[in-house]
């Protein structure tokens, strides 16, 4: 994976400004959903659909194509404004959100919009999901596989026993083929994940399941590229990537405050925030002063 | 008399005897060799749940899961959303039992053909206790959406089962038993998913007196129980219902027109049950009297399969009782 010049580093992270603010309009007009994952998960799935990720938003069915399950099916605002703005669907569509009849339901589903790789919500089974994906690709294509299979999930999750068991099997299977993304934003619904059920040392546990295992910076494009890279290099264990992120990153005002994990912005919330945004922290003046 | 295209000894004491299980495993193997895209995962019983003569086969195919159940299910969803058919097996207790939400949500939800096989369903596992005794299996995978329930009554029948079942697009449960049962049906018995087959209709013609519906193992205490009526002067028809889900609504609706009157008999929970399916679908189309042979909201426990059956009121004398009551309250 080549480095990235700082003109593309600068594209990207416009683009992921963008994408926030899809995810601030999008749970204003559904008055119900997440908002401090999705911001948080901003950068990287910027990286990805615009840049990492073999795919083809005008054939989601190519069957060459990586596959991206998103475990923690709660942050879909971020993978659906990604994806309409990777091309997928129209970005207008972002505004249906959670209403009735839209393709875009409160968790994904692939009833309503087949694009996705999995229908997701219940903690716990992406893990266990992208390992059987990256089995099969075994069994079609052997260990040179050109296929990369990405499993996006949260650290709370890691509560669940499912991951553990997906985990190891992993790691028996030296599935180098996946990479897991954990998004390391140290806040679930009832509080602060240590506080939860602590999960520190979060990464030795990954090594002692025979993951190879990278921590990053999870907003800075340059450090997502060089550990997806580092990832791809390795031939004999599958890769975990803790990225650390800001909950809510982008807004000051939502950012590592758990009591935004499960509520979208009201209409007053949601002018801050796209103000915040549209001036780039208040570095450009803000055209939203309305 | 017994169909014609029934085992014609079934009745004799010497009649031969198989587990449910291993027509399974045959069936698998089959299925494997006929189709490259079927892989097997297991959690940690290959041999018990005869998945090991795909195993050997197919080595590179067959994924050992160890003992976590709701792994089995969700990396099974996986490897079918690459296209690939997979067969997923444990104890009935433990898968459907123990991962019913990753049933629901990554294989059924998300459409995903995999299928799952339950073995050492219903009492009859005997000495292993109450705890490996899944008498609730067949209630919590028939309420889910696009999930197809099948309960074959004999080996041959589960290795027919389970290569139709290879064929379908669709999620498939598959339940199958422990011990050794006689052989009921023949290579010549017609299998189809979703359809109710008679294995027992009244002599020359005559009108029959009440309808027995049953499932899986008991089918054969059915027909010694159908026997038995016939030599005291009533007159029964036995229906084999091996698949659950969808059900033969017409056939069952039929029977209902033309006997008044209905047994069902399972090897699992009255509530929620075969029996259960059948009164729903009665109630609103064609209401008969119908009595329930099963457990009756208990747990199970050690003893032998035919202790076990009598304990639990699921014998040919309970049978026979129940078709007398059944028709004691037709109008």
């Amino acid at each position: 994976m080549e480095t990235l010049t700082d003109e593309r580093i600068k594209e990207l992270e416009l683009k992921a400004n963008e994408i926030r603010q899809s995810i601030i309009e999008m749970l204003l007009e559904a008055k119900s959903g997440h908002t401090a994952g999705p911001l948080g998960m901003a950068d990287i799935f910027t990286y990805l659909y615009f840049h990492g990720l073999k795919h083809n938003p005008k054939n989601p069915e190519w069957e060459e194509r990586d596959r991206l399950v998103l475990s923690n099916g709660h942050i879909c605002p971020v993978l659906y404004a990604t994806m309409a703005h990777a091309g997928y669907f129209p970005i207008e569509e972002l505004k249906t959100l959670r209403k009735f009849g839209s393709r875009l339901q409160g968790h994904p589903h692939r009833d309503f919009l087949p694009m996705l790789e999995t229908s997701s919500g219940p903690l716990g089974s992406g893990l266990s999901q992208t390992v059987g994906m990256a089995l099969a690709d075994r069994i079609d294509s052997g260990r040179s596989s050109d296929r990369t299979i990405y499993c996006l999930m949260s650290d709370g999750e890691h509560d669940s026993g499912n991951i553990w068991e997906g985990a190891m099997l992993a790691g028996k299977e030296k599935l180098q083929n996946l990479i897991a993304i954990v998004d390391r934003n140290n806040i679930q619904i009832d509080g602060f994940t240590e506080d939860i059920m602590p999960l520190e040392p979060l990464a030795d546990k990954w090594r002692a399941w025979n993951w190879h295992v990278q921590e990053i910076n999870g907003h800075d494009m340059q450090e997502i590229n060089n550990a997806i890279g580092e990832a791809k290099a390795v031939f004999e264990k599958p890769s975990v990537i803790i990225a650390h992120t800001i909950p809510g990153k982008g807004v000051k005002e939502f950012e590592r405050k758990f009591e935004w994990h499960g509520k979208p912005p009201n209409a007053e919330e949601a002018a801050v925030a796209l103000n915040e945004l549209r001036s780039l922290g208040g570095q450009i003046s803000g055209y939203h002063n309305d | 008399m017994i169909d014609p295209n029934l085992n014609s000894n079934v009745f004799d004491e010497n009649v031969e005897q198989q587990p449910i299980r291993k027509g399974f495993g045959e069936g698998l193997l089959i299925a494997g060799e006929a189709d490259s895209r079927i892989v097997g995962l297991c959690a940690d019983l290959t041999e018990s749940t005869q998945m090991h003569l795909f195993k050997n086969k197919f080595p590179e195919r067959y994924v050992q899961i160890g003992v976590a159940e709701q792994n089995l299910a969700t990396v099974a969803s996986g490897m079918a959303a690459m296209g690939k058919i997979p067969f997923i097996t444990s104890y009935a207790m433990f898968s459907p039992g123990r991962n019913w939400e990753q049933i629901r949500t990554t294989i059924a939800y998300n459409n995903r053909p995999v299928k799952i096989a339950g073995s050492h369903a219903g009492i009859s596992v005997g000495p292993d206790g109450g705890t490996h005794q899944a008498v609730e299996d067949m209630a919590i995978m028939r309420v889910i959406p696009r999930m197809v329930v099948i309960s074959p009554c004999d080996s041959i029948e589960a290795r027919k089962a389970t290569i139709a079942a290879a064929k379908t697009d669709a999620p498939v449960y598959i339940r199958l038993a422990r011990e050794k049962t006689p052989l009921i049906t023949t290579e010549e018995t017609p299998f189809e998913i979703g359809k109710a087959q008679v294995f027992w209709s009244p002599a020359n013609g005559v009108e029959p007196q009440a309808g027995i519906v049953v499932t899986g193992t008991l089918v054969i205490k059915a027909l010694i129980a159908a026997k038995a009526l016939q030599e005291e002067g009533i007159e029964v028809k036995v229906i084999n219902l091996a698949t659950i889900k969808p059900l033969d609504e017409e056939t069952i609706i039929n029977l209902a027109k033309e006997c008044g009157a209905i047994v069902t008999v399972e090897e699992h929970q009255v509530h929620g049950g075969m029996g259960g399916a059948l009164a729903e679908c009665l109630a609103s189309n064609y209401p008969v009297p119908q009595e329930f042979i099963g457990v009756n909201d208990e747990f199970g426990q050690s003893g032998t399969m035919e202790e076990l059956w009598k304990h639990y009121k699921m014998d040919t004398s309970d049978i026979i009782n129940a078709v007398r009551n059944v028709m004691k309250r037709k109008k």
